[in-house]
């Protein structure tokens, strides 16, 4: 049986030459990069490269880039560092109702804690209106945190104008970019942000590698307490593989990127088009033709009359995988507060699927989808009381 | 302690949250840095640098020049004296 790989989002498989630049590091260069002898310098000198290669993705300065073991990590370590590092200019942050629990979670972690924290609406496409955010600003905001984009709706934020706002009044803004480094281009001057989030994995890179941008001259709490690792700011000796893959995985990303997203968009644009032919089913986020707000290996729909878990059951089944949120939700079985703030239905809700590609990807892959799922939906349908 | 104000630097480091021991390898770092004679600045919140960077100085022969403190962080001034 065919086995089409459509959880892109979820995570990607690790890219064949950065499992070859990793694999020394498990086993002959193990040496803890603190160490002072020629190992230890080695492991020392694997993880500058790796920062010098994540750095060039992003356009920034090496030393600006403090590794972490996941983008859930930098999300948290952006958030709190941040928080309580401005305490003393005020107690107010923003963030959008469509983060990644990962933000979400740490700012009710912080409203416990004594700040006032203003969840910010989006519009049917999922997109924050600069506006909004311009008007939430009050005179304690201190920090901002709007994802660069969505991985449930694919839907690519206004980082560039809301970056505008928040350097005009002096407020930092994080954006939380693990859907789209490595995936789009991102560029942090252009950007003009003063933190940015990553994650290997979402570029074809290892999982428990992730990385923070902070901006020069900008200071930040730690998350972790203990040794002088990552520069003073994140203790704890450095997962050497991951990070060294990590750094590879970002050069090559950096080479392909055009090549990749000319790829994953015609498959895309395929796939929106062949599923908008089934009845009752809509796409969630903007359309493809809008194409620098969606994500270009991104689809999402909602299925009338049928539950995303067993779509993806049924899918599964058949050698397809997919998701039905975000791999959070997906796992808690409760509707996506990211669908309920775009305004879709509780009951509609419950039929998400999202279909994120990859290099791996082939127009075979797209046939065979095209062909199998119909039959899902209408399988399904056969089955449910709400059809 | 001597407290001190206005000095005229010419490098700064600011650590300020970065975990001990950082205040002691960025003197390492900056004392290689500069010239005999000019003075180094290193921001920092670690109270523990009270007590390292004066005995920094006498161990290494730099000058501890003084300090003087911001809102929430102090600020350290070491003269390279020691070639």
């Amino acid at each position: 049986m065919r086995k089409c790989y459509f959880d892109h989002v979820g995570t990607n498989p690790l890219h064949p030459d950065v499992l070859n630049a990793m694999m020394p590091y498990f086993k002959e260069e193990f040496g803890n990069p603190l160490s002072v002898y020629d190992l230890g310098i080695r492991a020392r000198d694997a993880i500058e490269m790796a920062r010098e290669q994540v750095a060039s993705l992003i356009n920034a300065k090496p030393s600006t880039v403090v590794f972490t073991s996941s983008g859930a990590e930098a999300n948290n370590f952006a958030l709190r560092g941040i928080a309580l590092a401005k305490q003393s200019h005020g107690k107010h942050i923003l963030v959008s109702k469509i983060e990644h629990h990962s933000i979400l979670n740490s700012a009710r972690f912080l409203e416990k804690s004594g700040f006032a924290v203003t969840y910010l609406p989006v519009d049917k496409y999922g997109s924050v209106d600069p506006e909004v955010v311009k008007e939430s600003i009050t005179k304690e905001t201190i920090l901002i945190s709007i994802a660069h984009a969505s991985s449930e709706i694919g839907t690519i934020e206004s980082i560039k104008e809301i970056a505008a706002i928040t350097k005009e009044r002096n407020i930092i803004f994080h954006t939380d970019a693990v859907a789209t480094t490595g995936n789009i281009p991102v560029d942090v001057r252009e950007l003009g942000v003063d933190l940015l989030s990553m994650a290997a994995h979402q570029f074809y890179g290892p999982k428990g590698a992730g990385a923070l941008y902070v901006r020069e001259g900008l200071r930040i709490v730690p998350l972790l307490y203990g040794g002088i690792q990552e520069g003073g700011r994140r203790a704890g000796t450095e997962n050497v593989p991951a990070i060294v893959g990590m750094g590879k995985a970002a050069e090559i990303a950096k080479n392909e990127i055009n090549k990749r997203i000319e790829h994953c968009k015609r498959l895309r644009d395929r796939i929106i088009e062949g599923a908008l032919k089934i009845p009752n089913i809509y796409l969630t986020g903007h359309p493809a033709d809008n194409s620098d707000k969606r994500l270009p290996h991104h689809t999402s729909f909602v299925v009338e009359f049928i539950e995303g878990e067993a779509m993806l059951l049924m899918l599964s089944m058949k050698g397809i995988y997919a998701a039905s949120g975000s791999a959070c939700s997906s796992k808690a079985l409760k509707s996506s507060p990211v669908l309920l703030s775009i305004g879709i239905p509780s009951a509609l809700a419950q039929g998400s699927i999202v279909f994120s590609l990859g290099i791996d990807n082939s127009d075979e892959d797209v046939d065979y989808f095209l062909a199998e799922f119909p039959h899902v939906i209408s399988r399904l349908r056969e089955m449910s009381p709400f059809a | 302690m001597k407290f001190v104000h206005d000095i005229k630097v010419d490098i700064t480091a600011d650590i300020v949250y970065m975990m001990c021991p950082m205040h002691l390898l960025k003197l390492d770092e900056m004392i290689k840095m500069v010239e005999d004679g000019q003075v180094i600045e290193i921001l920092t919140d670690y109270d523990g640098a009270l007590d390292d960077i004066p005995e920094w100085c006498l161990k290494t022969g730099n000058e501890f020049i003084g300090m003087d403190e911001d809102e929430d962080y102090y600020k350290f001034y070491v003269r390279k004296t020691a070639a």
